[in-house]
């Protein structure tokens, strides 16, 4: 357990502070969220329906783009092996790092989401349920992202195969999400997607680390 | 403590390449052994075999403390110490951030990481950024993190390459320690270690 807490620390340390840590992520979500517009058409009222499904869908987009590289980099420079000999088994390894992914990225992430949705003209009542989809939702993206990122240990292009292996598992998450604040702005019941969203997320982070921890062994192997 | 590793009827493939079989080894406390053989005769992959990140073709590794034989995740978990060709330094960390991390990851403290930095005369470095380190110094640190911790069983590869003459002597003090203590030591080399160590030849046994 204290061997979880120091691996936890310094994974965070390296999510947070290197290479622009949640900066970088923020930087491309709000990106996202001001191309999507551009794209759909820029009609207030149409926007206005859209806006937290934009907002929702751009969160995985930027979940998915910070998450390729968890396991890479220590793969190449050795220190996998380290971690592989630790106190630990694999599978703690993994979800040390998905959560200090989720702690540097998906929770600032989570905490932009209300602000460029009300940018796009999403009405205020939906804020608090779409901070909640948003921080659940980050975190099954976390571990089902580092899945894909341990998976494609190894492969060259990996970006591309993380992307293909992970999107289909976002699908899910993403449709119940949108569901239940489809829902919810449209005085529907929406706490059926939400349950199932949430479902949807214990499922991935209790499952994924097995899956994580057997591609990191085969890897090494 | 691990007190004896027992290396019996090995064999490891490689894809489709049988690299050696047949291979047994028993290694005690106090002793060191270390690997000869042609480049890509499967000296890296048997130190990889013995830590548990290569599944052998045939044969076993096992382990034995001084209760009796133990469970080999449990002596991986808690036992052995590999130093592969890579040195597992993150170039944007601190040298001491990193140090200390894997020194208590791999069950040590504080304090003896600081005595192993002052050991291999790292104390002016543990400030810097291990990218502004030079070849030698990271490969120092990462030697540093053997001796801070409290594992019985070394396995080195090529241990000694970017080291220079004055560097190699300190580091054959610090390893001949180890042995005394009742450690050991497997290696693999192409230059002598500056220990005494019996020498097993790999990739010439079978096919």
């Amino acid at each position: 357990m204290k061997a979880f807490g120091v691996l936890l620390r310094r994974e965070l340390a390296l999510a947070w502070g290197k290479g622009g840590g949640p900066l970088l992520a923020l930087t491309f979500y709000a990106c996202v969220v001001v191309l999507l517009p551009m794209a759909a058409g820029r009609a207030p009222e149409r926007l206005a329906a859209i806006a937290p499904g934009i907002a929702w869908l751009a969160l995985a987009l930027a979940a998915l783009l910070s998450l390729e590289r968890l396991f890479e980099r220590d793969y190449e420079d050795g220190t996998l092996d380290l971690l592989a000999l630790g106190p630990a088994p694999l599978e703690a390894v993994a979800v040390a790092k998905c959560l200090a992914q989720w702690l540097a990225t998906g929770a600032p992430l989570a905490l932009a989401a209300p602000v460029a949705a009300l940018m796009l003209g999403a009405e205020p009542k939906v804020m608090p349920l779409l901070v909640l989809c948003a921080l659940a939702g980050g975190l099954a993206f976390a571990f089902l992202g580092g899945l894909g990122a341990a998976l494609a240990l190894g492969s060259k292009r990996g970006g591309l195969l993380v992307a293909v292996i992970v999107l289909p598992l976002f699908a899910p998450p993403v449709i119940f999400g949108a569901g239940a604040l489809d829902g919810y702005a449209a005085g529907l019941p929406w706490t059926g997607g939400l349950m199932l969203m949430l479902a949807y997320c214990v499922g991935a982070v209790a499952l994924s680390p097995l899956a994580m921890g057997a591609a990191c062994r085969n890897a090494l192997d | 403590m691990l007190r004896v590793v027992l290396i019996k009827d090995l064999a490891i493939s490689r894809g489709e390449r049988r690299l050696f079989s047949h291979l047994d080894l028993t290694l005690v406390a106090g002793e060191a052994a270390v690997l000869v053989g042609r480049n890509g005769a499967g000296k890296t992959s048997l130190l990889r075999a013995v830590a548990g990140l290569l599944r052998p073709a045939e044969g076993s590794v096992s382990f034995e403390s001084e209760a009796g034989p133990i469970e080999a995740d449990a002596a991986r978990a808690e036992h052995l110490h590999l130093l592969g060709h890579q040195d597992g330094l993150k170039s944007s960390r601190t040298a001491w951030e990193e140090l200390r991390f894997q020194t208590l990851w791999t069950g040590g403290g504080e304090a003896s990481a600081r005595a192993a930095a002052r050991r291999f005369d790292l104390n002016r470095l543990l400030d810097l950024e291990v990218r502004r380190l030079s070849a030698g110094q990271r490969r120092r640190l990462a030697l540093a993190r053997l001796a801070a911790s409290p594992r019985s069983l070394w396995l080195l590869d090529e241990p000694m390459a970017p080291l220079d003459a004055g560097q190699r002597e300190a580091f054959g003090a610090v390893m001949a320690e180890h042995l005394a203590s009742g450690g050991m030591i497997l290696a693999s080399v192409h230059d002598p270690l500056p220990i005494p160590a019996r020498s097993i030849s790999i990739g010439e046994i079978g096919a």
